[in-house]
């Protein structure tokens, strides 16, 4: 029982970086359509804004308690991979708009490489961590091995997910995303300006993989080419969870977080893991095409 | 005159292409088959490294004479991006290029393929690091192959000086976990079960992971629940830190200890105090070095301003054995130079003594090397003889 519930907690942790992800990818594929694949390196790069904010937060040691630290690195974060998104859409997919979907995808695809390997020239491919700007405080409740990075990572996310589902219930700008989803031909008539809309929308899921990639960076070493498999991931639980549906998408992030931690304790090897992954999304979608909590979308003729 | 003065422009055309035909004379090309891009960019920079320091040591002294007649080294140097496809292709390019004989790749998971090209190519190829017995066997007949050999020891024996290290530090109950889609890995943790079996310890818990995963806290948890006390990870210095890390997070508080590809500083900068006081076997401790080592240790901290790592050593022992059979060889021909490889039965390296007897696998010491994470270094812990 004891080493269930410290799974299920390793899950939550895994789980909560991948829900934040696949907002991000939900929220574009709900409004405009797109599935953007460079989210992940976009969730990458925001990793590494933290790693240089962080870093220089704490060399000009300004004494700074810890938890101001966090979150300014975490903001500076949010705001530079907003801006990239804002950039990336306006000038990479808004000329596609109207051109054959498979052509933005291609154009997201492109947009990945590009982040990848301009990090790979610039940066370089060593692995790197994130500064300890909180330190690491390790303990066990009733047995179960935690820290105090673990508990940040799934209550921050929790924040974020239950702050950015207000957004889109509660604000005229979630009214007016959920009305470009719902009818991109008719809403821009009644004057909801859509391409600001837009810009918000890729912005918003941008900042939201940047909280998941500053948590992230705490925890796991980062590189330029690890958007490539979390991408895939949170892209699977956005699918799963039903695209285009925001609570759909943490569900999904955190059913494939108990994925990923209990394939290698039930079968014999980690090796399964995306075999495991992938044949619950195939399986999935024959049952329910739209994903766990999707809704069929009635295209108008 | 019209026609005089075309064959005489042709003649001349025809000359300057015929001298930029030709070889250009006293160039031995030498292929370097590296890791410089992803997942152990330090093995490759340190390759890299030594063999530049190799190539301009020989080329300032003159260069090295073949058959009477002296000749500099050309370093030809492809990233293999440390994939096993990208390494069998650039094996492939340094064979159309011309070299006269191939170093690298490092990592087993790309030396085994690239091994194959130069088999298939019949170009001679040494690698300095990849330990996997694979690399230099012939999979379908078992034979050892005829064109590879290597300037480290093969995994049986780390794998079996592990066990031993294990067994000398108390561990009862031991634990494994490894990469199951890398070569090295995977060949190392079974070597290392079954010597330690032998010796009598169950190896209790037995866990994987795939190349590129970061969370391990499922399988550590599992193999903490098995009551291990002591846990090898014959894995690569970019993963171990997250391992021992999160292993330490959960409450593992036995031995751990590992395998040669620790064997770099950056483990030190990632892993921070968890990694203080852990082992791991490798080739060759820079503190208990000979005259030979000394010299070239101290030529490789002028030029790059660091100790030389394993790889790096290694790397300069597998061009040293290179020259040493080009000149034996006494002609710039593949076929001899292989036959001079073979007739090599010992070399003196900078990472000690390597006896070959007849394989492409040399018979040497491995040491063990001790964390040391304030101090910033490896420290000498133990000798272990063959």
């Amino acid at each position: 029982m004891q080493a269930f519930l410290q799974q299920i907690l390793n899950a939550l942790q895994l789980g909560s970086v991948y829900a934040l992800i696949a907002l991000g990818y939900s929220m574009v594929y709900g409004i405009i359509t797109l599935i953007n694949f460079a989210h992940g390196d976009i969730f990458m790069v925001s990793t590494y804004v933290a790693f240089f904010v962080g870093s220089a937060l704490m060399a000009y040691a300004l004494k700074l308690p810890g938890l101001i630290t966090f979150l300014l690195t975490m903001f500076a974060s949010m705001m530079f991979t907003a801006f990239l998104a804002v950039v990336i859409e306006r000038f990479a997919y808004r000329p596609l708009r109207k051109a054959p979907r498979v052509s933005a995808v291609i154009t997201a695809l492109g947009v990945g490489l590009f982040l990848e390997n301009f990090t790979l020239a610039t940066i370089g491919p060593h692995p790197r961590f994130l500064p300890p700007i909180i330190p690491v405080q390790r303990f066990t409740i009733g047995g179960i091995a935690t820290s105090n990075i673990q508990l940040i990572i799934i209550f921050v996310s929790a924040i974020v997910m239950f702050l950015l589902d207000t957004i889109v219930r509660r604000t005229m700008v979630g009214m007016a995303m959920r009305a470009i989803s719902w009818d991109k031909f008719t809403v821009p008539l009644m004057g909801v300006p859509m391409d600001r809309i837009i810009s918000i929308t890729f912005a918003l899921g941008a900042s939201i993989a940047a909280v998941g990639g500053t948590l992230y960076g705490f925890v796991y070493t980062i590189d330029p080419y690890m958007g490539i498999r979390i991408g895939w991931w949170a892209f699977i639980s956005a699918v799963v969870g039903g695209i285009g549906n925001i609570r759909g998408a943490m569900l999904g992030g955190y059913l494939l977080g108990l994925v990923e931690i209990f394939t290698p304790v039930i079968l014999p090897s980690s090796t399964y893991r995306d075999f495991v992954a992938f044949s619950m999304l195939l399986l999935l979608l024959v049952f329910r095409p739209y994903g766990l909590l999707g809704r069929p979308v009635t295209q108008k003729v | 005159m019209r026609k005089l003065a075309l064959l005489s422009g042709l003649l001349i055309v025809l000359s300057i292409i015929a001298a930029s035909c030709a070889p250009r004379p006293g160039v031995i090309k030498i292929g370097l088959n590296v890791e410089l891009t992803g997942g152990i960019p330090v093995v490759g920079q340190s390759c890299k490294n030594a063999a530049e320091l190799f190539v301009e040591e020989v080329n300032k002294a003159g260069g090295i004479e073949v058959g009477g007649r002296k000749y500099t080294i050309q370093l030809l140097i492809e990233d293999n991006e440390d994939k096993a496809e990208s390494a069998a292709a650039a094996a492939l390019k340094l064979h159309t290029e011309g070299v006269l004989l191939m170093i690298g790749p490092n990592a087993s998971r790309n030396a085994i393929p690239a091994s194959e090209v130069a088999e298939a190519n019949k170009m001679p190829m040494i690698t300095p690091w990849s330990t996997n017995p694979k690399t230099t066997l012939d999979p379908k007949t078992g034979a050892p192959k005829k064109y590879v050999f290597r300037a480290c020891f093969i995994d049986d024996f780390q794998g079996a000086v592990a066990a031993k290290l294990a067994v000398d530090l108390g561990v009862k109950k031991p634990a494994v976990l490894f990469d199951v889609a890398s070569e090295y890995n995977k060949g190392i943790a079974e070597f290392f079960k079954k010597t330690i079996e032998q010796l009598g310890y169950p190896v209790v818990a037995y866990e994987t992971y795939t190349k590129g995963d970061k969370d391990f806290s499922a399988q550590l948890t599992k193999i903490i629940n098995s009551g291990a006390d002591g846990l090898f990870l014959p894995n690569y210095y970019t993963e171990v830190p997250l391992q021992v890390q999160q292993a330490r997070k959960l409450g593992f508080k036995g031995i751990i200890f590992g395998s040669d590809s620790w064997g770099n500083l950056e483990l030190i900068d990632l892993c921070g105090p968890d990694c203080d006081g852990l082992f791991f076997t490798t080739h060759y401790a820079p503190d208990i070095a000979t005259p030979k080592a000394q010299a070239f240790i101290k030529a490789y901290e002028a030029k790059y301003g660091k100790t030389p790592d394993d790889v790096a050593a290694l790397t300069y022992d597998a061009f040293g054995l290179a020259v040493t059979a080009i000149k034996q060889a006494g002609k710039i021909d593949r076929e001899a130079v292989v036959a001079a490889l073979r007739g090599i039965t010992q070399y003196e390296g900078v990472t000690g003594v390597m006896e070959y007897r007849g394989t492409g696998d040399p018979i040497k010491s491995a040491v063990v090397l001790k964390v040391d994470v304030p101090g910033r270094k490896f420290t000498y812990y133990t000798t272990a003889k063959p």
